[in-house]
């Protein structure tokens, strides 16, 4: 910025320093932003974190592998079968257990319904962060069907724990199947509906279009991933860039914008959703009959000296977990990269400058769920 | 200016349809439960905190006091214990404790019981004024169950 010393003290003088949260209607949880406003523009942006840290990474340190399992999905709530799916992925990888096809079309269908239903509570809530209060109402009524369809197999509702090294706990029945076809046809008919009501809507335009603008050198910069990255235009999922259980054997999309505004990040994420749909399809498909847990599992899984690394596609973004096992069965260090805290950091300098009520639109489309940021 | 006036057009569009969507809804059938007054039919596969099953041809629990539980659960909220009696093959269990305030219900303890004597419990309206509102007593419940 081209300014000199004399309007820069004078601009300084009318700076005011605004606190949004640490609990604040447009903040998903506890997390604080410190702007420094100059009337109504947000010229500094400061994220202040840790008010729901929990040790997850230290608390890995201090009990056998398996026993973390249900700490992955206390870190993002909203994506616990995804975050369960990459703890037992990395184990897998690392242990060397072979998983039955059934228990990884079963861990693919169940995923997917969980990212269908992070983005159902995304739309609801991010809409609801903009004004709008009706869309959340549709948004849940949707998102309840997955709840219950993931209830009567896993026994949870919100934090799952259904995965296990080598398999998943519970097969599924009939009942799952004939549900979830018909949740499918459901949202298939609603998405019109949604089109009507949100996406064509003039408010919503004009408060998205060209506002939190990134680009892919940006993100690259950031490392940011998931949705917002493939706004910008660049077809990165983990999915596709890195294949894990059986994703390759699917035929699907990885939907891009080229903007790379709130808009774009909003569309990927709508049509990400009927990408969903299809994976579960070709999924019940192909459901092979079998075991739903590999023959033999450890009981105390003792993980071979050394590094290990297990990437997965979260609904924010990308999911790594790097292990560093010293021959034991208690992890040497547990690092956790949440897609999450790397999408916050790119908010100093995506809102620097904007309006107030743009800053909310901008942090709104980064879908943070703030205990998988603190962990 | 002709782009303001088509902007203005497909606006106003845009909220009718929005409206034609709400009032579309006016007219179908209510989706929420009046909770309290009514409830849904819980699936029971539903996951409540752990409890030990009465068998029908004991009428007792079949716990063994072997203690796996205790030891594979990642958040040591189970306690066991047992004491040697006349006549009786092994440990005779006297203490089974649950904390409830550090389970995480991730189901390790049910799936290593070697006589499958623990499962889900079916409750989940749980609301109490204490923290020893949540340390259940399971012996107790399960002797106190029809």
């Amino acid at each position: 910025m081209a300014m000199d010393v004399e309007t820069l003290e004078d601009s300084r003088h009318h700076r005011y320093v605004l606190n949004m949260g640490p609990q604040h209607p447009s903040t998903h949880g506890v997390l604080r932003i410190l702007l420094e406003l100059e009337g109504e523009y947000a010229m500094e942006l400061l994220p202040v974190l840790g008010y729901g840290h929990r040790c997850h990474e230290k608390i890995a340190e201090h009990k056998p592998v398996k026993s973390f399992m249900p700490n992955t999905a206390r870190m993002d709530y909203l994506g616990a079968l995804i975050y369960n799916h990459g703890y037992a992925h990395l184990l897998e990888k690392a242990a060397g257990v072979e998983v039955p096809e059934r228990a990884e079309y079963i861990r693919v269908i169940t995923s997917e319904l969980n990212r269908i239903q992070s983005h159902l509570l995304w739309y609801g809530a991010y809409l609801l962060d903009l004004g709008a209060f009706t869309p959340i109402m549709y948004a849940f009524d949707d998102r309840e069907h997955i709840l219950d369809i993931l209830e009567d197999v896993t026994g949870s509702r919100l934090t799952y724990c259904y995965f296990r090294v080598g398999g998943v706990s519970k097969d599924i029945d009939d009942k799952f199947v004939t549900s979830t076809r018909a949740f499918i046809k459901r949202l298939r008919s609603r998405f019109p509906m949604y089109e009507d009501l949100v996406n064509g809507n003039i408010i919503l335009q004009k408060r998205l279009n060209d506002v939190g603008e990134l680009t892919p050198q940006l993100c690259a910069r950031y490392g940011v991933t998931g949705p917002l990255l493939r706004g910008t235009g660049v077809d990165y999922d983990m999915r596709r860039a890195e294949p894990y259980s059986i994703y390759p054997q699917f035929d699907f999309e990885i939907p891009t914008e080229t903007k790379g505004d709130c808009m774009a990040s909003f569309l990927v994420r709508f049509r990400e959703m009927e990408q969903s749909l299809r994976i579960i399809e070709q999924a019940l498909d192909g459901l092979p009959e079998g075991p739903v847990m590999a023959a033999k599992v450890p009981k105390k899984l003792k993980i071979p000296a050394g590094d290990y690394n297990a990437s997965v596609e979260a609904p924010r973004g990308e999911l790594s977990y790097y292990l560093v096992s010293d021959g034991s069965d208690v992890p040497y260090r547990l690092k956790v990269r949440t897609p999450s805290y790397s999408n916050l950091s790119v908010v100093p300098e995506m809102c620097q400058g904007m309006l107030l009520s743009d800053v909310v639109s901008a942090m709104g489309a980064l879908d943070l769920v703030i205990p998988e940021i603190d962990r | 200016m002709k782009s303001y006036f088509s902007e203005l057009f497909t606006g106003a569009w845009s909220l009718i349809l929005g409206l034609k969507v709400t009032i579309k809804a006016l007219f179908t059938p209510i989706v929420t439960c009046q909770y309290p007054r009514e409830k849904l039919e819980i699936t029971p596969n539903y996951r409540g905190h752990i409890d030990l099953v009465k068998f029908a041809d004991t009428g007792t629990h079949k716990c063994i006091t072997c203690g796996s539980c205790m030891r594979d659960c990642p958040s040591d909220c189970i306690v066991v214990d047992g004491e040697k009696r006349e006549g009786v093959k092994g440990k005779a269990l006297t203490v089974f404790t649950l904390d409830f305030t550090k389970c995480s219900l991730c189901g390790a303890c049910v799936e290593v019981c070697p006589t499958k004597a623990l499962d889900y419990s079916n409750e989940y309206e749980l609301a109490g004024y204490a923290r020893e509102d949540f340390h259940y007593d399971l012996l107790k419940r399960v002797e106190e169950r029809e």
